[in-house]
């Protein structure tokens, strides 16, 4: 499902004198359906560049990312932007969301955006926050005023709303409680058994030993390193 | 599926010194297009010649209309291309009095434009004038009012309904959220993108501002001194940037 060859990666700084930094090498990898793979390496290593040059945030500068037969390497925005909306989910860190807008209908949006009728996106959004614990006053509310916890919550509610073939989860449990943390678990877990392809960065080690089935460790593609 | 808009070699001169030159890019339908630039930078001159006010000195831009086809609407004739951009094409001003009239009420704002393309029923015209407060939050009750009675964010809105009541396919943006406070930018914002996906729409949005195309702008694309210097999807551009102006432009911005 998700097949990088040979990825490199390297920032060109224009105005500090044209530096280069060369960040990432000969990066392979694949992850079939069903299969949950832990990104692991120090801080520093390139862990959360190759999710965002899988989700074709960053720009590799060489090689090929397959995610469901399309290289994102190459693709037009437009092919990105549909691979985002139906095949490859990503559950970031940070929550970015239009102000104002509520809480359920953040969840619900990627549902929208494939056109599933409202009603029913909005429904699936309130299973999802429900089984996240976010009290039902708050899902008339923007999430921007939330608490760090709760904003993670909502992200992942919003990740997890449409059924993605292949998903990204950068530290889906960091933050969260032991109640919440074993709810994203299981969400994962589920996911993985309707055959998503996952790629992940788990600094909790027991959530990793717990959904993971292989763990990659990315200082083997920084530059120089395998040499 | 076919694009919308193929623009291709536009070039736009004022006397010896470019305007904007050797543009080219495709827009496909539902798709939002952002272009970032410092003032100077071409992108209104773009905007206005993509959207037949100004007329490009080389370059074709071809729509592809609803009954004709794909057609050059650099060469189409003066009224072929007013009709167009009643029918299929909006422009929303920045300043929204440029885009209203100030002394006709806001219901008569909406069905102007309805008239314009051929509605004469009153009763039908004033219902669209009505759902069409409605969609862009304005209270019905102020249908007779005239938008001088309107704050900026209200004007703003008013413009949107009165470009969007005949159901355009392409609808062009000169920085819509530029004076208005933020509160009313991020509400402006949501109705925007709302609007965009419920109605298929495609938009050009020129702005300065680079958090505005990071929350409506599926594509982006980099301008100064008249020409393109980058483009692609709208965050791999911001938080990859390739050239060097656009990571100049992407690291002045302040990190609130």
């Amino acid at each position: 499902m998700i097949d990088i060859r040979d990825v490199s990666k390297s920032f060109t700084l224009h105005n500090q004198g044209g530096a280069v930094i060369r960040v990432m090498e000969g990066a392979s990898l694949y992850v079939a359906p069903g299969e949950c793979v832990a990104l692991t390496g120090a801080s520093g290593a390139g862990k959360s560049t190759l999710m965002r040059v899988i989700y074709g945030n960053y720009l590799a500068a060489s090689g090929s990312v397959l995610v469901g037969g399309l290289d994102v390497v190459r693709a037009e925005p437009r092919e990105i932007l549909r691979l985002r909306r139906e095949v490859l989910g990503y559950v970031s860190q940070f929550l970015r969301v239009v102000p104002r807008v509520p809480t359920v209908e953040v969840v619900a949006e990627p549902l929208l955006a494939l056109g599933v009728d409202p009603e029913a996106a909005r429904a699936r959004a309130e299973v999802l926050l429900r089984r996240l614990n976010i009290p039902e006053r708050l899902w008339s509310l923007s999430p921007t005023t939330f608490s760090g916890g709760e904003q993670q919550r909502v992200n992942i509610a919003r990740g997890f709303a449409h059924a993605y073939p292949a998903m990204l989860l950068d530290e889906p449990t960091a933050s969260l409680d032991a109640e919440n943390r074993a709810v994203v678990l299981d969400l994962i877990a589920e996911a993985k058994a309707r055959g998503a392809a996952i790629v992940g960065i788990f600094h909790d080690v027991e959530a990793r030993m717990r959904v993971c089935d292989r763990v990659v460790d990315v200082s083997g593609f920084t530059p120089g390193a395998a040499a | 599926m076919s694009p919308l808009l193929r623009v291709a070699g536009i070039e736009k001169r004022y006397g010896a010194r470019i305007g904007c030159t050797d543009v080219s890019f495709d827009l496909y339908p539902g798709e939002v297009m952002g272009i970032v630039g410092e003032s100077g930078s071409g992108k209104s001159t773009l905007l206005n010649c993509l959207a037949g006010h100004l007329a490009p000195d080389a370059g074709q831009v071809i729509f592809d209309t609803r009954h004709m086809g794909p057609v050059d609407t650099v060469t189409m004739s003066e009224p072929e291309r007013r009709m167009l951009s009643r029918t299929d094409w909006a422009f929303v001003h920045q300043h929204a009095r440029d885009g209203l009239r100030m002394s006709v009420s806001a219901g008569g704002n909406i069905g102007e434009r309805l008239m314009a393309v051929g509605d004469r029923h009153y009763g039908r015209i004033r219902a669209a004038a009505l759902d069409w407060l409605d969609r862009v939050e304005i209270d019905g009750a102020r249908i007779d009012d005239r938008p001088s009675a309107f704050s900026g964010g209200m004007q703003q809105r008013l413009q949107i309904a009165r470009n969007l009541v005949t159901g355009p396919r392409l609808v062009f943006m000169d920085e819509p959220t530029g004076g208005l406070d933020v509160s009313v930018q991020a509400r402006l914002l949501d109705l925007l993108r709302g609007l965009v996906r419920r109605m298929g729409l495609s938009a050009i949005i020129v702005t300065h501002d680079l958090a505005v195309v990071r929350l409506l702008a599926d594509r982006l694309m980099v301008m100064k001194d008249g020409r393109v210097v980058e483009s692609g999807l709208t965050d791999q551009v911001l938080d990859d940037p390739q050239h060097g102006y656009t990571q100049l432009l992407v690291s002045s911005v302040l990190q609130v």
